[in-house]
């Protein structure tokens, strides 16, 4: 079977962020492969080891860097990459237009895509092309198994755990916790390289102005006091309850029984 | 018109979707309209009759293919309705299933999508909508392109809207849902005791991680703790992995964002997706035998040591103020 996988390139989430002209800034921080997308990856991986004749593509959408993203995707064993090159800065809609028409010009079986990216904390891309596609999805995937024509779910949702079956062809989005993705390694870096990545322009039948855009971003400053309450645990505790209290953490309602 | 699809369980109309309502009524100062609100499933007519207590008219669609909720149908439903009703906005309260619903009609209908959105403005005479990114670290200003357009409003950031004065008028329609909607099967489900509605607001969040040890450590450490101070109880991914709490319980990036005034944090590393869920709570405690744990540099209090005996010792200190002064140590009290 053919698998894809979606790989989103993400600011490295334990960098300080900063702003310049109203966005966040771009200037010497480090980019990474998104995690849950990693996810994704990982899961496509498994299934070709399970099933010999899987092929699996990896796609990008966006500026040159995402060649980094991808080229994390080729080092953990995909099979190939594609980069649809677009400068402008897409809304997840639009990128799912633009994906989708990708998907129908290479043919897959099952697409993967992360549940929600850690750059636009947007869960919609998964959606909205299984929606461009006509294809069913799931959300929220913890678990997958694939038979012939359909896959089987575990996923959760806002009441508990579900299962589904999905006819295929079909996109899964994936959930903390699918999956351990395994890290690259040094073989797989070098047959990325002698891989590379394909780039495309998008297909001119994709919607690509943006159906929202970002006029301002603003970086929450939280402080913190950053106070470690040393002693014993009872003396520990004492002090933090008398911290507290005067803080008016502990305010009415605290210690009403239920 | 601005459609509000609501939620419901069994009848019953879910808090949430009053919260709904108020964002629906912010947006209705930017874009005319009358409130309309929308309810799928079985249940409908029953939880009608309270949502019409808060907006002027409410659709009910009820059908045997809309027995359990299923992402494709109800968009059919939603994007049907929101058609013919000529609808300016499509607002969901931001949940797990409204992540993939949403996103799902605001393709069908050719619509902008604002996800998670905290508050609406205008800017330079056009309606802008704000919302958190970069693990909710980033407040983000978005303009969409056109109307009408679908928006997806975080729960904690607009209380439930009060009870109109006179009652809205309730009519049931019909949607044909076609056969290929119902081609995703449920095999089984698992509904979780603990309810997926919250409080009408967490003040207190006692959360465990992989450090509390297991089950027996919510039930010892966590859950005791989390009575003294009539707490919710939240999680980390690991254990809801190892299904040792439900998912509802989950908090982080891949789960639930909580902003209550006190958040306690008992054996819980600090991993940037769990802190994106928490990062807007007023006051941070953590309690972790590592001292370099991440945690505890998005931390207002950090106690270095085992959980197991300083949850006790928390607990009984809690008991000592709270049991002297079981209102407030502090007579002016957390802003409300």
């Amino acid at each position: 079977m053919k698998i894809a996988c979606i790989a989103r390139q993400v600011l490295d989430a334990d960098q300080r962020l900063a702003t310049l002209d109203g966005r966040v800034s771009h200037d010497g921080v480090t980019f990474v492969l998104d995690g849950m997308d990693a996810y994704g990856v990982e899961q496509a991986l498994q299934i070709r080891e399970r099933r010999p004749d899987s092929e699996v593509l990896v796609l990008g959408l966006g500026a040159d860097r995402v060649d980094g993203a991808l080229r994390h995707a080729l080092s953990m064993g995909a099979d190939r990459a594609i980069l649809l090159e677009v400068e402008a800065e897409l809304d997840p809609l639009t990128q799912a237009s633009l994906l989708a028409g990708e998907i129908r010009r290479e043919g897959a079986d099952l697409v993967f895509v992360g549940g929600r990216d850690a750059e636009g904390d947007s869960s919609a891309l998964g959606p909205a092309m299984a929606e461009a596609l006509g294809w069913p999805h799931s959300d929220w995937t913890t678990s997958i198994q694939v038979s012939n024509g359909s896959i089987v779910v575990e996923h959760d949702t806002d009441r508990g755990r579900e299962r589904l079956e999905l006819p295929l062809p079909a996109v899964v989005t994936t959930q903390q916790g699918l999956d351990e993705p395994r890290r690259p390694t040094l073989q797989g870096m070098m047959a990325a390289q002698k891989t590379g990545c394909e780039r495309r322009a998008p297909g001119i039948e994709g919607d690509v102005e943006p159906r929202t855009t970002i006029v301002n971003e603003k970086v929450v400053v939280i402080e913190r006091r950053g106070e470690i309450l040393e002693g014993s645990p009872e003396e520990a505790a004492r002090a933090l309850v008398q911290r507290l209290g005067a803080a008016g953490g502990l305010g009415p309602g605290a210690g009403d029984s239920p | 018109m601005i459609l509000i699809v609501g939620d419901q369980v069994d009848g019953r109309l879910l808090e949430r979707t009053a919260r709904a309502v108020t964002a629906g009524q912010h947006l209705a100062d930017h874009l005319d309209g009358n409130l309309c609100g929308l309810l799928i499933g079985p249940g409908s007519e029953n939880a009608g009759a309270a949502f019409a207590r808060l907006v002027p008219r409410v659709i009910t669609v009820s059908a045997p293919s809309l027995e359990e909720f299923r992402v494709e149908p109800w968009t059919t439903v939603v994007a049907d309705v929101a058609r013919r009703e000529v609808a300016t906005a499509v607002v969901l309260p931001d949940t797990r299933a409204a992540a993939s619903l949403a996103p799902r009609v605001a393709m069908r209908l050719g619509m902008p999508l604002l996800e998670g959105v905290v508050g609406f403005d205008t800017l330079d005479g056009d309606l802008v909508a704000r919302r958190f990114s970069h693990l909710n670290r980033v407040v983000q200003t978005l303009r969409p392109r056109s109307l009408p357009l679908a928006v997806t409003v975080s729960l904690d950031a607009f209380p439930p809207s009060p009870e109109r004065a006179n009652g809205g008028r309730v009519e049931s329609t019909a949607v044909e849902v076609p056969a290929q909607d119902l081609r995703v099967r449920i095999v089984d489900q698992t509904i979780s005791q603990q309810s997926s509605e919250r409080g009408a607001r967490t003040r207190v969040v006692v959360a465990g991680g992989r450090g509390v040890g297991g089950p027996e450590g919510f039930r010892d450490l966590v859950e005791p703790l989390a009575h003294v101070l009539s707490a919710e109880v939240g999680t980390t991914r690991p254990p809801v992995d190892a299904r040792w709490r439900p998912y509802s319980e989950q908090i982080g990036q891949t789960g639930k964002t909580v902003a209550p005034d006190l958040y306690i944090a008992l054996g819980i590393s600090g991993a940037m997706q769990h802190v994106s869920g928490m990062n807007r709570s007023k006051v941070v405690v953590a309690v972790n035998k590592n001292p370099d744990a991440p945690i505890f540099r998005s931390t207002d209090y950090g106690i270095v040591g085992d959980v197991r005996a300083v949850a006790p010792a928390l607990i009984s200190a809690l008991r000592d103020v709270l049991v002297r002064n079981p209102r407030s140590p502090d007579p002016s009290g957390p802003n409300p």
